[in-house]
């Protein structure tokens, strides 16, 4: 009995791992096809290893419609990063001064914040990009990464963090001497070092996978991403290249994968104790 | 939540909230306050004067029987992701809280697809469905099925539901098997006990003690798939074919930026965003509940 519901769940688990697996392996594969076969429908599950020169290829010349996708990774690297780190610079500083702190209109700044919550930029995107406008901030790196920056999840995150930190904590430090930046600095930042970690995952591949925005917001090819470059590259309905199209979606997922599989377990731990 | 011992001085934390309260302002009350006047406003055929009219983008908006059917569509959509991505993630949860042989390396491959971006996964699912490449649509038409996304609405709404789910399966699955691990294995074992086996153990102990994990998830599925999945669609049909797979974002970026109506866009914002806080209103007497602040 136990040794069958063993088997059930094995099989349950890696019918779903080839589920997630498989798109993945057949974009790859598709990556090192010739185009004309892909056109043709000779796709396989086979990648032919000669041809694997492909992602060489768009690396460095990009594809059809975009440019290289070298330098659409730097692009995509600088947002996903200014957006992580600033977001949690940010959050860490304010959830700090409400947390640790009692100055005039604390609750009202907190709930200013905290209304944002679910706030989600493809909501306001219009009138974002109208502010962007007066802020002459439309078509450059700022305004990529800027607006995304300002939310509230990561303040409430670190407000959790800092409030279960034990009252007897932060008594020591002052006994020793320690101002408040210097308890920040010492104390505070290395004990919340898993949930900090836990958060940058988040809001790199956050940073990473947005689309709407950079849309939106950039129109010049120096400012493409690597995710709007692969949707520009299938808008070209004619003559996809559909090889070159794999290969660069298959380098758009190396970093953020590469982020989640290294740092999974504080990851994990971060999303659920936090709840989003 | 209040603390006992706290740093004197109300300089130094007005200082370390301002960056977080400028932002705030500057790209979210500042847009909310344009978003309400420009809904409220109408401009000319030659863009020349802008004319106070009241209520009347709102009416027209209701009024519009396409912006009626993408509200449904977009309940639907949404309803058919959530339900999609959270019974597969539970049903893998379930399964990998198992004593098994290679669980760990279960987990990481369950759990990867959450990095993936939306645009991403729609350009994988135009590998596997596409009419004249995909490995499934060339079966399925092979196999006399008329399969053809850019003309059948049907077909591609359930194309862009099957990307959209895929990519969150992992989101839910990790909520479940952490909420599944958290309940006491005594509970269980009391269970056993008493002779509750099988499914109607689940069915009766473990699914009651799951349910505040799956409330929460059935929100963040909804927020997902009614917001994030602006890059999938976009990829994928850009709303088409005929306005088949146009959901509210989808309509407010047509409208918006394609047709440049910014009154009726903004009023649709501002539709979204009442949407959006009354979901997180929701949320919140939730998470009130469960952390007791």
């Amino acid at each position: 009995m136990r040794r069958s519901a063993n088997w059930l769940a094995h099989s349950v688990l890696i019918l779903g791992a080839l589920l997630f697996a498989l798109p993945i392996w057949l974009a790859f594969c598709a990556a090192t096809l010739d185009p004309a076969a892909i056109d043709r429908g000779e796709l396989s599950l086979i990648p032919r290893l000669d041809h694997i020169g492909s992602f060489w290829d768009v690396l460095v010349h990009g594809g059809p419609g975009v440019p290289p996708v070298w330098r659409m990774l730097v692009v995509s690297f600088g947002m996903a990063l200014a957006i992580a780190i600033g977001k949690i610079v940010i959050s860490i500083l304010s959830a700090f001064a409400v947390v640790f702190f009692r100055f005039p209109l604390r609750r009202t700044a907190f709930w200013a914040i905290f209304v944002t919550l679910m706030l989600p930029v493809e909501v306001r995107i219009i009138p974002t990009y109208a502010v962007m406008g007066d802020l002459h901030m439309i078509d450059t790196f700022p305004g990529l990464a800027v607006p995304l920056i300002a939310s509230a999840t990561a303040t409430l995150l670190f407000r959790q963090t800092f409030a279960a930190i034990p009252d007897e904590l932060v008594e020591a430090a002052r006994m020793d001497g320690a101002g408040p930046l210097r308890f920040l600095k010492d104390i505070l930042i290395p004990v919340s070092a898993a949930n900090l970690a836990a958060l940058f995952v988040i809001l790199f591949v956050y940073g990473w996978n947005q689309y709407l925005w950079p849309l939106v917001v950039a129109t010049s090819p120096n400012l493409d991403t690597i995710v709007i470059g692969i949707v520009k590259m299938i808008g070209i309905d004619t003559s996809t290249e559909w090889n070159k199209v794999m290969a660069t979606a298959v380098i758009a997922l190396i970093p953020p994968v590469a982020v989640v599989v290294s740092m999974q377990r504080w990851f994990v731990r971060g999303l659920t104790e936090g709840e989003k | 939540m209040e603390r006992r011992t706290i740093f004197a001085g109300w300089k130094l934390p007005l200082l370390l909230v301002a960056p977080q309260l400028v932002l705030t302002f500057v790209f979210f009350y500042w847009p909310a306050l344009v978003a309400a006047y420009e809904s409220l406003t109408r401009t000319d055929a030659f863009g020349i004067h802008v004319v106070f009219v009241g209520l009347a983008n709102f009416r027209d908006l209701f009024a519009d029987p396409l912006y009626r059917a993408a509200i449904l569509r977009t309940v639907e959509f949404c309803a058919a992701v959530t339900a999609l991505s959270l019974g597969l993630g539970l049903v893998l949860a379930v399964a990998a809280d198992r004593e098994l042989r290679g669980r760990n390396l279960y987990r990481v491959l369950m759990i990867w697809p959450y990095a993936v971006a939306p645009a991403v996964s729609a350009v994988l699912w135009i590998l596997l469905l596409n009419p004249q490449i995909g490995l499934v649509g060339r079966f399925l038409i092979a196999h006399g099925i008329r399969w053809d996304y850019a003309l059948n609405g049907s077909q591609a709404m359930l194309m862009v539901v099957l990307a959209s789910a895929w990519k969150q399966v992992s989101y839910n699955f990790i909520f479940v098997l952490a909420g599944l691990q958290s309940i006491p294995k005594a509970v269980i074992e009391a269970a056993r006990m008493d002779g509750a086996r099988g499914l109607y153990r689940f069915r009766t102990v473990v699914l009651p003690l799951l349910s505040p994990t799956l409330f929460f998830l059935v929100v963040v599925d909804l927020v997902y798939a009614a917001f994030d999945t602006f890059g999938t669609i976009w990829a994928m049909t850009q709303g088409g074919p005929a306005q088949a797979t146009q959901t509210l974002v989808v309509k407010v970026y047509n409208d918006g930026v394609v047709n440049l109506d910014l009154g009726s866009s903004s009023a649709q914002s501002v539709v979204l965003m009442v949407g959006v806080v009354a979901l997180t209103a929701l949320q919140f007497r939730f998470l009130g509940r469960r952390s007791g602040t």
